[in-house]
C-alpha cells in the first residue's frame, strides 16, 4: 500500500516542479504579481475562502448543478442512444436533431438558457444536461451498434425475447463505449458549468472567480480556479477507478 | 445396418433459397433450392467450399434470418425464430465477455424458469461435463480459445436442446486442440445423441465427426450429394484405418471441384 502511494506520489513530482517555479519566479520578480500571485498567497487565500464558507457554500451550488445536469445526461442519453441503435423509427426521427445539435458549441446556448430558465440552477443544470447528453448519445449508440450479432443470436437461441436482449446483451455490450462517451461528458461538465456561471449566475465557483477577478482579489480568484481544476482532476480519476471496477471482465 | 423403421425427421428443409443483398452491390443467390432432411439423432454435416451457403444453410435452420423461399420445419412446426429447441455454437464463442463462465451457462437456465437451486446444480452439472470445474467464476477473457468454445458448448447443451447447430466450431482453435475438441464433441454426442448439423469445410473432421455428409456446391450452393459416414466405431483410432482415409480422400475427390470452382469465383 505504502509502496503504490510513494509511486503515485512520484508521478506527480512535475507539478510540485510546477510549483516551485511558480513560487520562484514571482517572489523573484522574473513574472510579474500582477499577473500572476505568488503561490503561498494563493495558498493562504485559499485557507481564507475555506474558512469564511464561501468555498464550500460556492462549491457545493456547483457540484450540485453539474451533478443533476450530468446525470440526467447520461440517463436520458444512454436511453436514447440504444434506443436509437434498436429501432428504426426513433433513429429516424432524431439522428437529424442530434446531427445538427452536435457541432453547436453548447456554451453558445448560455443566453437562451438565462432567458428561459433564469439566474438560478435550473439553467445551469439545463445546460449541462443538453451539452453532455450528446456525446453519451453517440458513443451508446455506436457501443450498441457494435454489439456483435452472434451475441444476440445465442441470447435469442437460449430463449431471450427482443427485450431481455436489448437490456441483456445490447446495453451491457454497449457499455465500454457508453462508459469512455462519459468520461468526455464528465469533462465537458465542468467546462460548461464554469462559463456559465461566469456569465449567468449569483452563485458557484464560477460567479466567484468573477467575482474575485472583478474585486481585484487575484489571489482568491487563482485559489477558486485551482480548485475547479483539482475537482475537475478528482472527478475524472474517481471515475476511472469506477471504470476499472465495471469492466474488469475486460482486461 | 438396419433399416429398420425409417427415422422421423428432425429438420426437413424443402426447397429453401436464399439471395444475399449486400449494402452496397448486386444481389446474389447464396443458396439455390436446397432440399434435405435431418434425421432425428443423427450427426449431420454441411460441407463445402468457403462460400457455399453452408453457414447462411444453418442460421436459417437456426431461425436467425428470415426464409424468404421454401420453407424449413423442425418436427412439426415450420421456423421462424430463433429457440431453446435449437441450441447454437458459434465458431468465435459467443460468449457473453461481461459474464463469468458460471453466468454464461446460467443465462439460457434462467431462461427456462427453472427454480435457482436447479439452476445452478445444471449449471455446474454441464461445467463438470465440459470439463472445466474450477473455472466458474473465470472471464472469457481469461480463457484459451478451447476453453472458451467448451463454454459456449456448456451454456448451449444446457438448456437441452433437441438440436444442435454447430458453425465452424472448432475452425477458430489451433490443430491440436481442434483435435481434442473433436474427441470430446463425439464422445459428448455418443452419450446425449441430439440432433446435429455441423458446418465445416474441413473434409476430415466430417468424415471423422458425422454419420451422414451433405456435400454443397460453390455459390450458389446446392446439395451435390450426400455420402454416408459411418464407421463401425469411431475414436481416435479410427484416424489410421484404412476405410477411413479412403472415405475421406474419396469425399474429397467431391469437394474438390467445387473448392476450386469457388476459388475461380472469387477472382
Amino acid at each position: 500500500m505504502k509502496q503504490s502511494l510513494l509511486a503515485t506520489a512520484w508521478r506527480y513530482t512535475p507539478l510540485l516542479l510546477l510549483v516551485l517555479i511558480w513560487e520562484a519566479g514571482t517572489r523573484l520578480g522574473i513574472i510579474s504579481k500582477w499577473a500572476l500571485p505568488t503561490f503561498d498567497s494563493v495558498a493562504v487565500a485559499w485557507f481564507n475562502l475555506l474558512e469564511s464558507g464561501d468555498l464550500i457554500y460556492n462549491g457545493a451550488a456547483s457540484l450540485m448543478r453539474a451533478a443533476a445536469g450530468l446525470g440526467l445526461a447520461v440517463v436520458v442519453g444512454a436511453v436514447l442512444g440504444i434506443l436509437m441503435a434498436w429501432i428504426k423509427p426513433v433513429r429516424i426521427v432524431f439522428n437529424p436533431i442530434v446531427q445538427v445539435f452536435y457541432p453547436i458549441p453548447k456554451s453558445a446556448l448560455i443566453p437562451i438558457m438565462m432567458l428561459w430558465l433564469g439566474f438560478g440552477h435550473m439553467s445551469k443544470i439545463m445546460l449541462i444536461f443538453l451539452g453532455c447528453m450528446l456525446p453519451v448519445t453517440l458513443s451508446a449508440f455506436n457501443g450498441a451498434r457494435g454489439v456483435d450479432h452472434v451475441l444476440i443470436w445465442s441470447a435469442r437461441s437460449l430463449g431471450a425475447s427482443w427485450r431481455a436482449v436489448l437490456w441483456e446483451v445490447i446495453t451491457p455490450g454497449a457499455m465500454p463505449e457508453i462508459l469512455a462517451g462519459v468520461r468526455t461528458s464528465i469533462a465537458l461538465s465542468f467546462v460548461l458549468l464554469v462559463s456559465s456561471e461566469l456569465i449567468v449566475s449569483r452563485e458557484g465557483l464560477g460567479y466567484l472567480i468573477g467575482w474575485l477577478g472583478d474585486g481585484g482579489v487575484y489571489n482568491g480568484m487563482f485559489a477558486v480556479v485551482l480548485t475547479v481544476a483539482g475537482l475537475g482532476f478528482a472527478a475524472d480519476r474517481l471515475y476511472l477507478m469506477l471504470m476499472r471496477r465495471l469492466l474488469v471482465w475486460r482486461e | 445396418m438396419a433399416e429398420g423403421n425409417r427415422l422421423a425427421a428432425a429438420i426437413r428443409v424443402d426447397g429453401v433459397s436464399h439471395v444475399y443483398r449486400p449494402p452496397r452491390g448486386k444481389p446474389v443467390l447464396a443458396l439455390d433450392k436446397i432440399s434435405l432432411e435431418v434425421r432425428e439423432r443423427e450427426f449431420l454435416a454441411l460441407l463445402g467450399p468457403s462460400g457455399c451457403g453452408k453457414s447462411t444453410l444453418l442460421y436459417l435452420m437456426g431461425g436467425f434470418m428470415p426464409i424468404s423461399q421454401g420453407s424449413i420445419y423442425v418436427g412439426e412446426r415450420a421456423v421462424t425464430a430463433p429457440g431453446p429447441d435449437r441450441g447454437v455454437v458459434f465458431q468465435h464463442f459467443a460468449l457473453f465477455p461481461w459474464k463469468t463462465v458460471r453466468q454464461n451457462v446460467l443465462y439460457g437456465l434462467e431462461k427456462l424458469g427453472l427454480p435457482r437451486e436447479e439452476q445452478r446444480r445444471r449449471a455446474q452439472e454441464y461445467i463438470d461435463m465440459v470439463k472445466l470445474t474450477g473455472f466458474e467464476d473465470s472471464y472469457p477473457n481469461q480463457l484459451s480459445g478451447g476453453m472458451k468454445q467448451r463454454a459456449a458448448i456448456a451454456r448451449t447443451l444446457a438448456v437441452d436442446p433437441q438440436i444442435l447447430l454447430m458453425d465452424e466450431p472448432f475452425g477458430a482453435l489451433d490443430a491440436q486442440t481442434r483435435s481434442l475438441m473433436q474427441e470430446e464433441l463425439l464422445s459428448i454426442w455418443q452419450r446425449t445423441r441430439k440432433t446435429v448439423v455441423f458446418v465445416t469445410h474441413d473434409v476430415q473432421e466430417a468424415v471423422y465427426l458425422a454419420e451422414r455428409i451433405a456435400v454443397m456446391t460453390a455459390r450458389p450452393g446446392r446439395i451435390k450429394t450426400i455420402v454416408d459416414s459411418r464407421f463401425q466405431e469411431k475414436g481416435p483410432g479410427l484416424l489410421k484405418s484404412p476405410a477411413f482415409v479412403e472415405k475421406v480422400d474419396y469425399v474429397w475427390n467431391l469437394v474438390r471441384q467445387e473448392a476450386i470452382a469457388a476459388q475461380g469465383g472469387k477472382a
